[in-house]
């Protein structure tokens, strides 16, 4: 019996590809440069800087909240987020408050809360006796989704987040990458009690338990999934125990496979958040919203697949899973829609899409497959005389009219060739033999 | 609020990252507890569905096109060092 | 030699050959060597660039608009490749690897940088006394201030140490400096001169001050500075609009206040008469919330600043954080306090609704005239130390300034007499958004009626 329910929340980062940074007009992708060689006065937070918006940051963040069918605030702020730490360079983070570029908006049917930009903190290295700092990343766009806390277990929030990084990826936002950080997840996440035989106290529905703890720092997906589960054993246990659990903010270690502490909320956290008075407001409906085009997302492509291809669902969800694979698949069935399985087949299992740059030269080569496979004319035509032949009763049937009985002899003429008979070629030339008996 | 206390004053010390001295908050206290006491007087004004003033210039969509450039760029080329933080980003 | 006190004496004067740029560089460098140890005017003289500068202005091109024109700029104006300390103890071996806009932009119209001027540190101050290097003198009389924070652009221009100086207006850190020293002071429309390149103070408030001894030449820095830059996006552009010549001007009557010294009252009133004499219509009206500027400031500001100042944390340049002096951390706490969970609402989202109300007051005010007369501070300039022990009657210097940054409008600080123990006495026009050029042409026909003559205290 279940004795508590899980209440988790996510909030997910997800760098867009931007060619510059949000406030400045250094490179965006950071990935392994040199440290500190893509900086300026701007991202350094030097004496006399101003940060500059970058309009594209903002289109590809209300691109999002559209896909996700979030209200986009009419009128939108940066907000300075006040706290200090050595990797902050301003001793605030340009982020927002009130009224962010998106508000609501679910996926999967999970609650979002808002979608934010703001921008990215530089990186701290832990060496012996000191810290060293890289500002590369500090003042690159940065994406935040926050969701409500609606997700009750892990496998929710793992089709969660990777469905949303299918979704940056086929609009064009972001290759979300865990691995080269330019998508990372947090969650918290909490335990509740439930009464017995699993259901909730009717006057607790919709109160969140008086402590939550933020898992920080996830770098995979498998981790996000082994932080949780441990983390839910610790407050499990804890609970059993009558412990009271406090808010804190907690890390993941890959060798002892438990959380640990990194973090208890102080007084000190107080972001003094106002709004950023060196950028005018966004009016985000006028100027971006109407020219906004939102491509075919996954999930509509995935119920078309099934749809229009009648392909199986595992075969639909590899080939959606690659925005490229995907309309590599579709060019190649226009180019040829009876070999529309074959297609699938190959890409799928002989990942054969990849020896082909164009799509025509893979249906080329499947079609020269297919007809050297094809059993030749004359074996098809004995192969005829045989099944007409030891069928005599069949063939009197099609001569007095049903005409039904021709799909009972090309499976048999099949079965002599052993499935290697060309379709078409067994149809037309067994109505032809057919026909000289009439 | 009027009087500040003390405690008021070394917890805005520690939100603005300062470490005052015993006589810098002797002296801090009845200061910030005057000025803080002198603008409080905006209590009285009216300010019912008055919207608020962060910027003057009633510019919008004041944005930057999306390109790089190098003609400010500070190329340091190695880290910047501190002391060994322990404690945690928020 | 005598020193020019406009640009266009120093440019008619290198065109003549009565003069060459090199002599003129000669000419300041003497009377800074002469007086800046005992009135703390210069922190850093850029002797070497400026005798640079002048040679190639005395080999080259005479007819950019600000050729052989000698600059200094306050200390918070970043100059690539110079010391610039803010005035603070922080950034006392601060080099910067960029210049500021406007110093780019005065350089580049044949400016001579001549060096770094003491101020109050971070802007922080309205006497000069709050520098972490020592205050500074009034050359109009060394027991009194010279106003602040651009306590060194005013000392430095009415010394004759420099012939124009740039300086910022945060809350009346131009014009009045300005006011104190018989010069022309001008605070433009916020978003028209480009901030990047000098230290924030309070972003929503802070502009680019100018330094000069005549409207002529104020004018001529201003057309040089203003516009677009690509790093401030506040910034916008703007046509330079026909004048007109039928003006009507108000005073406030909120203007007349206890604190307000005689012989400015009588100065304001005598320059309303001055105005009438050239048929120029002077109306009294009312901006309600005048007694409201202050404390409106003294929320946002300090917010401001407590959030610009929390760069300064030593690790990528400057030093510590302990090293801030008093007046910042004062205001850095003030600041913190406002914007702190459970006092937001209660100072600092009021004062930006007030703030909103200011404006209406203004904007109604504009429907009727074309610019306001005001005082630029209640008294003359005041003894050295006599604001210094309490910090709230500094900030009640105040009063007249602050108005145009809250609203961010355009303020001229013009000169206009001297009281009876000597010291200069002026005051200021304000005038719409962008409306700089009108104001120009409106303290250009006052000078014109009263026959000002510039002139330097030492």
């Amino acid at each position: 019996m279940q004795k508590y329910i899980n209440i988790i929340g996510l909030e997910i980062h997800i760098e867009p590809n931007t060619k510059s940074k949000m406030f400045c007009s250094c490179p965006q992708d950071h990935f392994g440069a040199k440290p500190n060689t893509q900086t300026c006065p701007i991202c350094l937070g030097l004496p006399g800087a101003l940060p500059y918006a970058n309009k594209e940051a903002i289109k590809k963040t209300i691109k999002l909240g559209l896909a996700l069918g979030s209200k986009i605030s009419e009128k939108s702020k940066f907000y300075r987020k006040h706290y200090f730490y050595p990797d902050l360079p301003k001793g605030y983070q340009i982020s927002q408050k009130d009224n962010p570029f998106c508000v609501g908006g679910s996926l999967m049917s999970k609650k979002i809360n808002h979608i934010h930009l703001e921008e990215d903190a530089g990186k701290l290295i832990h060496s012996g006796d000191e810290s060293l700092i890289d500002f590369n990343r500090s003042g690159c766009a940065l994406i935040e989704i926050v969701t409500e806390p609606v997700f009750n277990n892990v496998s929710e929030v793992l089709s969660f987040v990777k469905e949303l990084q299918l979704i940056a990826r086929y609009l064009d936002i972001s290759n979300a990458d865990m691995e080269k950080g330019t998508m990372r997840l947090e969650a918290n996440i909490s335990l509740k009690a439930l009464l017995g035989g699993g259901r909730m106290d009717s006057r607790e529905v919709g109160n969140l338990p008086d402590y939550k703890v933020e898992l920080k720092n996830i770098n995979s997906f498998k981790f996000l999934e082994k932080a949780l589960k441990a983390e839910i054993e610790r407050q499990t246990k804890a609970l059993d125990n009558s412990e009271k659990l406090k808010q804190e903010t907690r890390g993941y270690d890959e060798k002892t496979k438990t959380t640990f502490s990194q973090r208890t909320k102080t007084d000190s956290d107080d972001y003094r958040y106002f709004p950023e008075p060196d950028i005018s407001p966004i009016n985000s409906t006028e100027y971006i919203v109407h020219s906004t085009k939102i491509p075919e997302l996954p999930q509509a492509k995935r119920d078309r697949f099934m749809d229009m291809y009648k392909l199986p669902k595992d075969y639909v969800e590899i080939l959606i899973s690659d925005l490229e694979r995907a309309n590599y698949f579709e060019q190649a069935v226009k180019l040829a829609p009876d070999l529309t399985k074959s297609i699938a087949d190959l890409m799928i299992n002989k990942n054969m899409d990849n020896e082909y740059p164009e799509p025509a030269g893979f249906v080329k080569k499947i079609v020269e497959l297919t007809k050297i496979e094809y059993a030749s004319t004359s074996d098809l035509e004995q192969a005829i005389k045989d099944v007409l032949f030891e069928n005599p009763n069949i063939v009197d049937s099609y001569i007095n009219g049903k005409g039904q009985v021709i799909g009972f002899l090309i499976g048999q003429v099949q079965k002599v060739l052993q499935g290697k008979g060309d379709p078409k070629m067994i149809n037309v030339k067994l109505i032809e033999s057919l026909q000289k008996n009439i | 609020m009027t009087k500040l206390t003390k405690k008021d004053v070394l917890h805005v010390a520690e939100l603005s990252n300062l470490k005052l001295t015993d006589s810098e908050i002797k002296k801090f206290l009845p200061q910030l507890t005057k000025i803080i006491k002198f603008v409080g007087t905006l209590s009285e004004v009216d300010t019912t569905k008055i919207e608020p003033t962060s910027q003057t210039t009633k510019l919008v969509n004041a944005l930057r096109e999306d390109v790089t450039t190098s003609s400010n760029s500070l190329n340091i080329d190695e880290y910047f060092k501190v002391k060994a933080i322990l404690s945690k980003r928020t | 030699m005598n020193i020019p006190l406009t640009i266009k004496e120093t440019q008619d004067g290198l065109k003549s050959k009565k003069f060459s740029a090199v002599e003129l560089v000669d000419a300041y460098l003497a009377q800074i060597k002469k007086y800046n140890s005992e009135y703390n005017v210069f922190l850093t003289v850029t002797e070497e660039l400026a005798y640079a500068k002048a040679k190639e202005i005395d080999r080259g091109d005479k007819t950019s608009h600000l050729a052989g024109v000698i600059v200094s700029y306050k200390d918070i104006f970043l100059t690539k490749g110079v010391r610039t300390t803010a005035g603070s103890k922080i950034l006392e071996s601060y080099i910067p690897p960029y210049s500021a806009t406007s110093v780019s932009r005065i350089e580049a119209a044949g400016a001579i940088p001549i060096g770094k001027l003491y101020c109050d540190a971070f802007a922080h101050g309205a006497s000069g006394e709050n520098s972490d290097f020592g205050r500074t003198l009034n050359p109009w009389g060394k027991e009194y201030v010279p106003g602040g924070s651009s306590s060194g652009s005013a000392a430095s221009v009415s010394a004759g140490m420099s012939l124009i100086s740039l300086g910022s207006d945060t809350g009346g850190s131009t014009r009045q400096p300005a006011n104190f020293c018989n010069l022309v002071g001008l605070k433009p429309t916020y978003g028209v001169i480009p901030r990047y390149g000098v230290i924030s103070m309070s972003s929503s408030l802070d502009t680019i001050g100018s330094f000069a001894h005549t409207v002529d030449d104020i004018e001529i820095m201003f057309d040089v500075m203003r516009g677009t830059d690509g790093y401030d996006s506040t910034v916008s552009n703007f046509k330079k609009p026909n004048i007109k010549n039928k003006f009507k001007l108000g005073i406030a009557k909120e203007y007349f206040i206890d604190g307000l010294d005689s012989e400015v009252e009588n100065m304001i009133n005598d320059v309303k008469k001055t105005y009438e004499k050239i048929g120029i219509e002077v109306v009294e009206l009312t901006l309600p919330h005048t007694k409201y500027m202050v404390p409106v400031y003294y929320i946002i500001q300090p917010a401001e600043v407590s959030s610009n100042l929390g760069r300064f944390d030593g690790i990528r340049y400057g030093s510590a954080r302990q090293s801030f002096g008093e007046e910042a951390k004062r205001r850095i706490m003030i600041g913190s306090y406002v914007l702190s969970a459970g006092y937001y609402d209660a100072y600092y989202e009021k004062a930006m609704k007030v703030r909103t109300k200011i404006i209406n007051d203004f904007d109604e005010a504009f429907k009727t005239v074309d610019a306001i007369i005001s005082p630029v501070s209640p008294t003359p300039a005041f003894k050295l130390g006599a604001n210094t022990s309490d910090p709230l009657k500094m900030y009640l210097e105040d009063i007249y300034t602050t108005t145009a940054n809250l609203v961010g409008i355009p303020g001229l600080a013009i000169p206009s007499t001297f009281s009876k123990s000597g010291l200069p006495i002026g005051f200021q026009l304000l005038g719409p958004r962008f409306s700089e050029h009108q104001l120009f042409e409106l303290g250009k026909k006052y000078h014109k009626e009263i026959d000002y003559k510039p002139k330097i205290a030492l």
